[in-house]
């Protein structure tokens, strides 16, 4: 997607801004896109403008190109850096400005699991969709979920895992949910690379998402349903 | 003839006459040693065939692979034995397995079984920030680990992937000092702690022993 000339953001309109900003996204350019967050700023764009039309929508075409075969891990997590460059910018902006606040997830990588990559790229995503995000980090026991949940008065756990042999630790921590009678206060998502939809099923969780771009449209459906549910 | 690694990598291996009664359809990364054992033990009623070692690195491909191939051999055959182990595809290649009436190995992935499934289990706790290499991933470390992850176009992911790991252990089948190079300078390459560990064939060698 790189073009061969050089080009000058700053003398791009702001359409044509948020385009290379998707182009160079997809080709990982962490400084042009530092450039391009402050370029539309300064032009008197709202962060939170800046995070959705130009990081999370670059990002979701990515995300659409990984799922079908045409990007993989590399090319993502260049783009994830280049993102998380531009979104460094935009946080505490986001934070003095007020903006939208969809729900809080607890999320973290589970006991005997040192394995981030998919995790980190979900909490991302899930911050830029608007949500707060408590990264509880790898190798996290049951304890380490509940004291967050409760601690952080959280909508949502996120739990990941990459090996066949942790994978079933995210049943021991659901079960512990159900045995304290807290299980149907949170929405429980789960995920990573060995897992499918008859897992999520068979341990209880709510759904199984199969990237990250699916954990946040899944996290948003199930905080619509919640806020519907309140004003029934 | 030698095998090529660099064939069992992106081809496998196709038998090249039925002599057998059972044939071993395993994953191309344990072509040599497979051959190693059957030699060694004078096991003539055992064919192998092996499906593409890369597909160690998309697991979700493994299952399709094998249904295909067991379909493929099995009229040829008393019975077929997969040499695989879960391997990342989550409890569906022993789903298949079962519906397919075919034995696999026991255990996650062949980390765990070169080592002897029980020893790999009581270890786990303590190695959980360990990366494995065995003989053939050694040998083909380039292959597998720096270009399958883009760490030869992009050495700046280099945390990002192993950041949480501490610890290089080479598993290793066979004693080869060259090997035991290849393996520290992978550990070197990755900013890992090197470790050798002898595990021969493991429980590979009992559970073809079984058939």
């Amino acid at each position: 997607m790189s073009d061969e000339e050089d080009i000058i953001l700053s003398e791009l309109n702001d359409e044509e801004l948020t385009q290379q900003m998707h182009d160079d996204l997809y080709d990982g350019l962490k400084e042009e896109i530092e450039e391009a967050v402050n370029i539309l700023l300064a032009r008197g764009w709202e962060p939170y403008r800046v995070l959705t039309e130009a990081l999370v929508a670059g990002m979701t075409i990515v995300g659409h190109d990984f799922r079908d075969g045409i990007l993989f891990v590399p090319e993502v997590l260049l783009a994830a850096n280049a993102m998380k460059a531009g979104m460094s910018i935009l946080k505490p902006l986001l934070i003095e400005s007020g903006a939208p606040r969809m729900g809080k997830m607890v999320i973290g990588t589970v006991k005997g699991d040192i394995h981030d990559i998919g995790k980190n790229l979900v909490s991302m995503m899930m911050e830029g969709a608007g949500f707060e995000v408590v990264d509880l980090g790898i190798n996290n026991p049951v304890e380490a979920y509940l004291d967050a949940l409760e601690t952080e008065k959280a909508d949502i756990l996120g739990m990941s895992a990459l090996l066949t042999t942790t994978m079933p630790y995210m049943k021991v921590v659901i079960d512990t949910m159900i045995e304290k009678g807290i299980r149907d206060d949170y929405t429980v998502l789960v995920g990573g690379a060995p897992l499918n939809e008859e897992f999520g099923k068979a341990i209880g969780a709510d759904s199984y998402c199969r990237d990250a771009a699916v954990a946040v449209e899944t996290a948003k459906d199930y905080m619509a349903s919640k806020h519907n549910q309140l004003a029934d | 003839m030698t095998l090529s690694d660099e064939i069992l990598t992106t081809d496998g291996l196709v038998p090249k006459q039925i002599k057998g009664r059972i044939l071993v359809l395993a994953c191309g990364a344990l072509a040599h040693e497979i051959l190693a054992l059957i030699r060694l033990n004078g096991w003539d009623h055992l064919d192998l065939t092996c499906l593409p070692a890369i597909l160690h690195s998309a697991p979700d491909k493994i299952p399709q692979a094998v249904e295909d191939a067991v379909e493929k051999h099995r009229d040829a055959y008393q019975a077929i034995f997969v040499a695989y182990a879960d391997c990342g595809t989550g409890g569906r290649l022993e789903s298949l397995c079962a519906r397919l009436g075919v034995e696999m190995i026991q255990g996650p992935h062949c980390y765990s079984f070169f080592e002897g499934n029980d020893a790999f289990e009581n270890r786990a706790e303590g190695e959980v920030d360990v990366f494995y290499l065995t003989d053939f991933l050694t040998r083909q470390f380039d292959t597998f680990v720096i270009k399958v992850l883009g760490l030869d176009r992009h050495p700046e992911l280099l945390e990002m992937y192993f950041g949480n790991y501490t610890r290089l252990i080479y598993q290793a089948q066979t004693n080869d000092p060259a090997l035991d190079r290849l393996a520290e300078a992978a550990a070197e390459r990755l900013g890992l702690r090197y470790e050798r560990r002898f595990t021969g064939y493991g429980d590979l060698a009992t559970s073809l022993g079984d058939l």
